[in-house]
């Protein structure tokens, strides 16, 4: 019963997914769209309760093993306490105060503090330096592809000269059809590529779609094909 | 003098002619289309566009679009009830109305015929699917090409057992209505079958909250299912964050510190996936991507040993499980690329022939 009522769900919702795909009246795609958005919603606001019960566990486990690097948990869960505080009391922005800004003294000082400042201040930062190092993975990642080790990696060296070549001054200088051979390179061969997979990946979504509909797949429930 | 002229002037302006106003087909309703044939004069700047509701005397202005647009689309509208339109045409100084179009009414539709060609393919295509597996009940040694990605699955499971380092499994940074990320938590699945088995430590973060627990179940069943529920910890899947790149951070933290020795990256990943499967390369764990997200391939593949390029990640399950009914999908997917090549090939053709005198003799029996 534990794995036949999720089939039977899977099986009605997929069953009427794909019916509101054709039948545009608001009467069946008016709960499609209840089901998508409100209802995934609501689902989410409960498992985001077991998503952060996960994190204090997860962390607590370390700190309480002593397990190595330990401290960090501390900072981790400091953060979601002072976040958590500061979200539920504190109000968004200035213009929203909450009841912890309202009253004066340390509240007024607090007030610098809002979520939304301090994701603007850290949140915002952190996550344009991580970005930031994309640049720096990217040359190492180039370094590593570039080195000609068998005849893939070969031909992709030369596809990525003969383009960057091409889309340079330099190249159009050197051999005038350049830009126009990096050009066919980038529309014909490398987009008859990209169209290949995308064909693979509508057929691979529509067949792991069906077999989920259809019970065949199982792996979701974490039973195989069984 | 001058108030003549601008009267002259203001009936100079040609109205936009022929305004028709229809029910927006295959939609569900409360829209109304309005068309027209531009005024011929080269000064018009916008187009007004104004409604009647049958009984009123009213007109009411429900929208303004610029001198190239030749048809307005009205979202503002009850269904049921018949309303007509006008169009005005306006330069910098004067306007021109239209005539008023016939009666409209919306109407929301049963069935959207915009959609037939979709659904005709979607019914071949489930029709080759439903065949291929009722044939691998029937024939259980059905061939499937070796993804080496998949065979080195193994491989990389057995050489963290060897080394006592765990495993990272990162099933994409995408929600459960992904089925890039289904398809992750499927080959999740198989892979903590072999986890458990071996006894290697096995680590789940994860972005979003909801397929947090459908992963943290999978997972629980797999440990089940191969008979070590003993083995299962709730650590094993975690709650990272919801924002992509602090998910990031916390990936390459898990990588650095806890050193695993094998990464699994399959799933739905954006400018995150370099950062990731780079920083996995520099710790020297084996390392396998798969994902049906065409721009972050070739850094997973220049960064990773296996990588399953697009429809390898719908197929590992099956592939890794080996059951007959999920190979024979496998089989339907081929089945229907056969369809899908033929068909280019015929339009290919076809289209290359459009062009050829030959042709002419084709017509020319009619």
């Amino acid at each position: 019963m534990k794995r036949r009522i999720p089939l039977i769900l899977v099986l009605v919702l997929g069953i009427f997914a794909a019916i509101a795909f054709v039948v545009p009246h608001p009467s069946v795609r008016g709960v499609d769209d209840v089901m998508r958005n409100d209802v995934l919603r609501i689902i989410g606001a409960f498992s985001l309760v077991l998503g952060v019960g996960s994190i204090i566990r997860h962390h607590y486990m370390k700190i309480k093993r002593k397990a190595e690097h330990w401290p960090y948990s501390w900072v981790t869960l400091s953060t979601l306490v002072v976040s958590a505080i500061l979200g539920l009391f504190g109000g968004i922005d200035p213009n929203a105060p909450g009841v912890l800004f309202r009253a004066g003294g340390v509240g007024q000082f607090l007030s610098n503090f809002h979520m939304q400042t301090l994701y603007d201040n850290i949140m915002v930062p952190l996550a344009a330096t991580m970005f930031a190092l994309l640049a720096f993975f990217m040359a190492s990642a180039a370094y590593r592809a570039f080195r000609a080790r068998n005849l893939e990696a070969t031909l992709l060296l030369v596809a990525a000269f003969v383009l960057m070549l091409g889309a340079v001054p330099l190249g159009r200088m050197l051999i005038k059809p350049l830009p126009a051979f990096a050009e066919w390179i980038l529309t014909v061969p490398n987009t008859a590529a990209k169209r290949g997979i995308m064909f693979g990946v509508g057929l691979g979504t529509i067949a792991t779609s069906l077999k989920i509909i259809l019970g065949i797949e199982r792996g979701w429930l974490g039973g195989g094909g069984s | 003098m001058l108030a003549p002229i601008s009267f002259l002037l203001l009936v100079t302006l040609s109205p936009p002619q022929d305004v028709m106003a229809r029910d927006r087909p295959n939609d569900n309703g409360k829209e109304i289309s309005v068309f027209w044939s531009p005024s011929g004069d080269t000064g018009v700047t916008s187009y007004r566009i104004l409604r009647q509701t049958e009984g009123q005397q009213s007109w009411d202005t429900v929208g303004m679009v610029g001198r190239l647009a030749r048809s307005y689309a009205d979202t503002d509208v009850e269904d049921g009830v018949r309303y007509r339109y006008v169009v005005l045409a306006a330069s910098e100084t004067e306007t021109a109305e239209s005539e008023p179009s016939d009666y409209a009414v919306s109407t929301p539709q049963w069935f959207d015929t915009d959609r037939i060609p979709a659904l005709f393919g979607v019914a071949i295509f489930t029709f080759l699917i439903v065949l291929a597996t009722n044939l691998a009940r029937r024939n259980r040694n059905l061939f499937i090409r070796r993804i080496s990605g998949l065979d080195a699955v193994e491989e990389a499971l057995g050489r963290a057992t060897e080394m006592g380092r765990p495993i990272l499994y990162v099933p994409g940074l995408s929600s459960i209505a992904d089925v890039a990320t289904i398809a992750s938590l499927n080959i999740l699945g198989e892979v903590a079958k072999k986890t458990a088995k071996f006894g290697t430590p096995l680590m789940v973060p994860l972005r979003d909250p909801i397929v947090y627990t459908v992963a943290r179940e999978v997972v629980k069943e797999s440990y089940t299912t191969a008979g070590r529920p003993d083995a299962f910890s709730q650590d094993m899947v975690f709650f990272v964050t919801t924002q992509q790149f602090a998910y990031a951070a916390a990936c390459n933290g898990i990588m650095v510190r806890d050193r695993p020795a094998t990464n699994f990256f399959i799933g739905m990943f954006w400018a995150e996936s370099l950062i990731l499967a780079e920083t996995g390369a520099t710790t020297g764990a084996i390392q396998i991507a798969g994902s049906d997200a065409i721009h972050q391939l070739p850094f997973f593949i220049t960064a990773c040993d296996y990588t399953l390029i697009g429809e390898e990640l719908y197929a590992a399950s099956a592939y890794l499980s080996r059951e007959p009914l999920l190979l024979g999908s496998i089989k339907g997917q081929d089945y229907s690329k056969i369809v899908i090549l033929t068909v280019i090939v015929l339009g290919t053709m076809l289209a290359l022939l459009a062009n050829v005198q030959v042709l002419d003799w084709f017509r020319s029996i009619r």
